[in-house]
């Protein structure tokens, strides 16, 4: 009878490490279009309306506890926040007198703004589920393609660009975050010479990202920051409009710059705690839509 | 070892699915010295200490799949370290019956600590370039300690859940006989003849 039940025991056991074993390698070499796949995304729009009514419902609670440790921040976060404003009221007078002649030139010249800002459409989202661990670098937001989203879409928080899309359904979306390591945008810095690179992740470090592929004569300092790059070249374009803030340049070692042509960067927004977002939908998603009958 | 009751049964994918959305939908966004709590692995100690090996690892693919499923993330992943820790401490229980109040905090801890250590392992297996960081050992770190201060509630919340639904257990009731005065086959001799012989004054 004791032999039975170790036999049953370990056979059940080893079962349960096989179909884990066989869905995740049958999941890790799979398209993101493939049957495993459909039936993910399948559960998961079943699943977000509870997540969002859970969310909703629990909202009390962890706003209770937010609100706990941003007070406990809060405090040495205001001398730090005085001194950035006075610095951003001057800079704020000098930006609209250039935005001004800015406008100016732009008409003169005639310049292509089809990849602004300005074209795209903003949906506001809800954060509705999150991946404790750093290794998962996805937030899932209550906003689908009902609401105009499309895959790549660039989404903000704080402001800032923090990820874009990567699988849509109904009513919601995989927003997957720039700290992910498969992430890379064209980036760059707002220091007089423009210089421009690509920013990819640190992975395993949410708190930085490194902008990479920079000229090794780059004249850049800490403090900088770093914008979406942008560009359109025929009927090829950027996926994110240019002047996306992203970061600023938190450490310009020169030597660092020089070998590797690399800066580190640190993200505007908070990517472990933001709870919405705003997603930028794309200018021809709109075209799409008028098109429907 | 009979089959789980249907009761049981139900109690359990309850208990997986409250777990989850609790997890997904608040905890995961309230940070604790900068990072989140995980309920599921210290749900599925709980789980395994409570119901045995064959149950926790049960549990434990279940509660990893719904995870995995429900953060669009590498299914498998998660199954399998939960299977681990649902398994292991259902063997705990079969084999040292441990009856310590403080058994969930350290087997909190020891899940925590298989779920991230085990996580990490496989993301370099699957050929995820990450550097080991300052930051993701501290987060580690910082998650075992923040677990293990939960353990005990979370513990005590997925009992009072289980318990009812439970089979008696033999060696449970011995124990409870053995705290409450009644006789024990392990007591002295000496001890047991001066019992009979004030009782029988």
């Amino acid at each position: 009878m004791h032999d039975k039940q170790v036999r049953r025991r370990r056979a059940v056991l080893a079962l349960l490490v096989v179909v884990s074993l066989i869905l995740l390698t049958a999941y890790f070499g799979e398209s993101p279009q493939s049957p495993l796949h459909n039936v993910q995304r399948g559960i998961v729009q079943v699943f977000s309306p509870v997540q969002a009514g859970a969310s909703k419902v629990l909202s009390p609670v962890r706003d209770v506890a937010n609100w706990v440790s941003d007070t406990l921040r809060a405090k040495s976060n205001v001398d730090k926040l005085r001194k950035q404003n006075r610095e951003l009221t001057a800079q704020l007078a000098t930006l609209k007198t250039e935005q001004q002649q800015n406008a100016q030139l732009t008409a003169e010249v005639g310049l292509d703004q089809t990849i602004g800002v300005r074209n795209y459409h903003p949906v506001g989202a809800n954060v509705i589920g999150r991946d404790p661990s750093l290794w998962y670098q996805q937030v899932e937001v209550d906003s689908g393609s009902g609401e105009g989203i499309a895959l790549n879409d660039p989404v903000l928080a704080d402001g800032a660009l923090v990820g874009d899309v990567t699988a849509v359904d109904a009513s919601v979306s995989i927003v997957t975050l720039i700290t992910d390591h498969d992430y890379a945008v064209a980036a760059q810095v707002t220091n007089t010479a423009g210089d421009q690179g690509i920013l990819a992740p640190s992975v395993g470090n949410p708190n930085q990202l490194l902008l990479q592929e920079l000229p090794a004569r780059a004249q850049i300092s800490v403090g900088q920051q770093v914008v979406t790059a942008g560009f359109k070249s025929g009927n090829l374009t950027s996926l994110y409009p240019p002047g996306l803030p992203i970061g600023t340049v938190s450490s310009a070692n020169p030597n660092q710059l020089y070998n590797n042509n690399e800066v580190q960067v640190a993200p505007t927004a908070d990517l472990r705690h933001f709870s919405s977002v705003q997603i930028l939908t794309r200018p021809h998603a709109a075209n799409v839509r008028a098109q429907l009958p | 070892m009979s089959a789980p009751s249907p009761r049981l049964v139900l109690r359990l994918a309850l208990l997986a699915l409250g777990t989850v959305v609790i997890q997904e939908a608040a905890i995961s966004q309230v940070s604790i010295f900068g990072i989140s709590a995980d309920l599921t692995p210290l749900m599925v100690m709980s789980v395994g200490l409570l119901a045995g090996s064959l149950t926790g690892a049960v549990m434990g693919f279940a509660t990893g799949l719904l995870v995995d499923t429900v953060l669009v993330q590498t299914l498998g992943i998660t199954s399998l370290l939960y299977i681990a820790i649902g398994y292991w401490c259902g063997r705990l229980r079969e084999l040292r019956d441990p009856a310590h109040g403080l058994v969930p905090l350290a087997a909190g801890a020891a899940a925590t600590a298989v779920a991230g250590i085990g996580m990490t392992l496989i993301q370099f297996l699957l050929g995820v370039d990450a550097p080991v960081s300052l930051l993701l050992l501290q987060q580690l770190l910082v998650t075992i300690l923040v677990n293990t201060l939960i353990s005990l509630p979370v513990y005590a919340a997925v009992r009072r859940i289980v318990q009812p639904a439970l089979p008696e257990d033999p060696r449970r009731r011995r124990r409870r006989a053995y705290t409450t005065g009644g006789l024990s086959p392990l007591q002295r001799p000496s001890q047991r003849l001066g019992q009979i012989n004030r009782g029988g004054g």
